[in-house]
């Protein structure tokens, strides 16, 4: 019976890829990422995961590499962050409509200028179109879960799509925690071996990434949209399995003592932790708030949003990213699209904050909230609220 | 011991704490300097506490560090909750200075709980502290840096100052500390060890100031 | 496939649209394409095979006494082959009506 050890979430990343014996890693390094890919370099040149470990020369490269890796059926992982993630970008979009099963965690890092290596969503939310299935953890335990499924999930033959798993740069990449690592045992029995349909193969050619022309681009799109979607089904099994094998279940959406709850606050990430402290310190003081925190991003989860906020009147949105010059938080503006097709009356108020590193605390998330509130009640001059800026 | 008590008292059920999960949580800050390992022994006592059962949790300051540079480390350790706060701390139970140095071009006592402790690597009096730097609270003191040199050979302070905390604040056994040293240090963990061992047995324990009490 | 580009529907298309039947694309009649057509006075060939090297269409086959021949069903008229033989075997013509 395995029990907890303190180690930083980025090593248990590591052994969580070695656990799933992971057949190609191909990375390059950038902070708060560095611990995972460097840790997994270790663990190849010990022989302790037997894996090829491509040092490419940018990430770029990592992902392109990973597309060939993945192309010919090998179980690919990589990792990245911020800019990182945008280096990378054009690649994304063909990972996910070549239908590739690649599983890549993105330790979320602010977007430059100024250069900031602290953590917000910034990346993640500059990413959201790009097909991949998105999954966003809380702590440490969360995300090396959330890798083993990802590689059941990506390789799944319902699915065959990419998978990123966000976790906050440095609050939880370089967190020291208690985690649990499942017995190898175990995992080999949750994780099949990968099995690509339509490899390449010199034996049984294929070519792959075709020509799409204006006659058929449409369908090719449909087909991705499509197969996105049904994905959900799969994931919500794999958490169901997983659950039920190692004791951790994981929802789409998570409602914190949100049952029945006039005002609920919505958040991502690990964030959504120190949200819970500050329910639980409002509900004691009598106030009648809850929190939902969202877990998959993509495929989005239309139904379970609109299901945990029926009862609501009030529903405050933090968002960790800024899209300017726009709605303001991209979270909230797909929450508002999400509730408008339902036509549920619902007050909704944006707010903005823990921006390129910004600690909130729990007190912050109490005034959030308070703020929240009274702007339901008087409105705002403003698409969103921006919270904790000095003025 | 006085302090002792009162950071026992501190822990369990004190009127201060109104939130609920925090009433079991102690919070520690350790200043140091880049290089010297304030991070490292933030990690060992964190890993020694998750040895015990416990919820713990270690973070440095988060960015590009660079060697001689003051850094802080924290650490969260919980007796019987999941520690959902991962900000920096700002108000500490318990602070750690390894190197002396610092105390004049840092506030270490900055946000130090009513009844917190400073544990701290020096050669001065407790007197003497308390006047140079306006300290008031207690005070645990242990000259580190002649035990690391002894037993290490080096002036590296970092796992010998966790003895002093664990004497100071007996928030855990300094037995469950031996196996993530082994673990870190492989052939050098035993001399680590005698020198958690020592700075254990050297530590003074100084409780408030006279004029403190009754504050 | 026997339905056209623009006849296929989402669900027709296989993952990510990949071809799973190799050289596919010899069914373009690329042969349409040219303006002009090579013609050959195999007296003068010695068989050394670089129009075959060069042939961008990869059109260019043996026949059963060793000449080498443009396949006209692929053949684009490029006329690399004619510029390429070293012994002037082929000449470009304008294609007929």
């Amino acid at each position: 019976m395995p029990s907890k050890i303190g180690m930083e979430v980025s090593v248990a990343i590591g052994e969580a890829v070695r656990l799933a014996n992971a057949d190609v890693i191909a990375a390059y390094p950038i902070t708060p990422q560095t611990h995972i890919v460097e840790h997994l370099a270790e663990l190849v040149a010990d022989g302790k995961l037997d894996a090829e470990f491509m040092p490419v020369e940018s990430e770029h490269s990592a992902m392109s590499a990973c597309l060939g890796s993945a192309a010919v059926g090998a179980r690919t992982f990589t990792a990245t962050a911020g800019q990182g993630l945008e280096l990378m970008h054009e690649v994304l979009y063909i990972a996910s409509s070549m239908r590739l099963p690649i599983v890549m965690t993105v330790v979320n890092r602010a977007l430059s200028a100024p250069l900031s290596v602290w953590g917000d969503h910034s990346d993640a939310m500059a990413v959201r179109d790009t097909g991949w299935i998105q999954i966003f953890a809380e702590n440490g335990q969360e995300v090396v879960d959330n890798v083993l499924c990802a590689f059941r999930i990506a390789e799944d033959r319902r699915v065959l799509l990419p998978v990123m798993v966000h976790l906050d740069g440095f609050h939880l990449s370089h967190m020291i925690e208690p985690i649990l690592l499942p017995e190898q045992g175990e995992v080999d029995q949750f994780l099949p071996p990968n099995q690509y349909p339509l490899p390449l193969d010199p034996n049984k050619p294929v070519t792959m990434g075709d020509f799409g022309p204006p006659a058929i681009y449409t369908e090719t799109k449909w087909a991705q949209e499509v197969n996105l979607r049904q994905a959900k089904e799969v994931i919500l099994q794999v958490w169901n399995e997983f659950g039920d094998t190692f004791g951790r279940h994981y929802t789409p959406v998570e409602c914190y003592r949100c049952e029945d709850c006039r005002v609920l606050l919505l958040t991502m990430g690990s964030f959504s932790e120190t949200a819970m402290s500050a329910i639980d310190k409002m509900r004691s003081e009598g106030n009648d708030v809850g929190l939902i925190r969202l877990r998959l991003w993509r495929p989005f989860p239309f139904d379970e949003i609109r299901q945990a906020v029926r009862n609501a009147e009030v529903l405050i949105v933090l968002d960790r990213a800024l899209s300017f010059g726009g709605p303001g938080g991209p979270v909230c503006s797909e929450i508002k699209s999400a509730l408008y097709q339902s036509g549920r009356k619902l007050k909704i108020v944006g707010f903005v904050g823990g921006l390129g590193g910004r600690d909130i605390s729990i007190a912050g998330f109490e005034e959030i909230i308070n703020r929240g509130i009274e702007i339901s009640e008087v409105g705002s001059p403003h698409e969103f609220e921006i919270f904790g800026v000095r003025e | 011991m006085r302090a002792f008590e009162s950071l026992q008292g501190r822990f369990y059920g004190d009127e201060e704490a109104i939130v609920i999960d925090t009433a079991q949580l102690v919070e520690i800050r350790w200043h140091g300097r880049g290089g010297q390992g304030a991070v490292t022994s933030a990690e060992l006592l964190a890993q020694a506490a998750i040895y015990e059962d416990k919820y713990a949790q270690a973070f440095p300051s988060f960015g590009p560090e660079r060697r001689g540079a003051p850094v802080q480390a924290f650490v969260r350790i919980s007796h019987n909750q999941p520690i959902r706060n991962r900000a920096g701390v700002t108000q500490p139970d318990v602070v750690v200075v390894l190197d002396p140095g610092l105390l004049s071009i840092v506030d270490v006592t900055s946000g130090l709980k009513k009844n917190g402790i400073v544990v701290l690597n020096t050669t001065k009096q407790a007197e003497q502290i308390r006047q140079e730097f306006g300290i008031s609270s207690a005070l645990a003191m242990v000259d580190a840096t002649t035990i690391a040199r002894e037993l290490l050979g080096v002036p590296i302070t970092n796992t010998t100052m966790i003895g002093a905390v664990v004497r100071a604040t007996e928030l855990i056994k300094l037995e469950s500390l031996f196996e993530s040293v082994r673990r870190r240090f492989a052939r050098l963990a035993e001399r680590n060890i005698e020198a958690m061992k020592r700075a254990y047995e050297e530590t003074v324990v100084e409780e408030l100031a006279i004029d403190q009490i009754g504050r | 496939m026997t339905k056209s580009e623009d006849e296929l529907t989402w669900k027709d298309l296989e993952i990510a649209s990949i071809v799973t039947e190799p050289g596919s694309a010899s069914k373009y009649k690329t042969g349409d394409w040219r303006s002009q057509r090579p013609t050959y006075k195999f007296k003068k060939c010695i068989k050394c095979g670089l129009c075959w090297i060069f042939c961008p269409q990869a059109c260019i086959y043996q026949d059963d006494e060793g000449y080498f021949v443009a396949d006209l069903y692929h053949c684009y008229g490029c006329g690399i082959c004619a510029k390429e033989c070293p012994t002037g075997v082929i000449t470009m013509v304008e294609e007929g009506e």
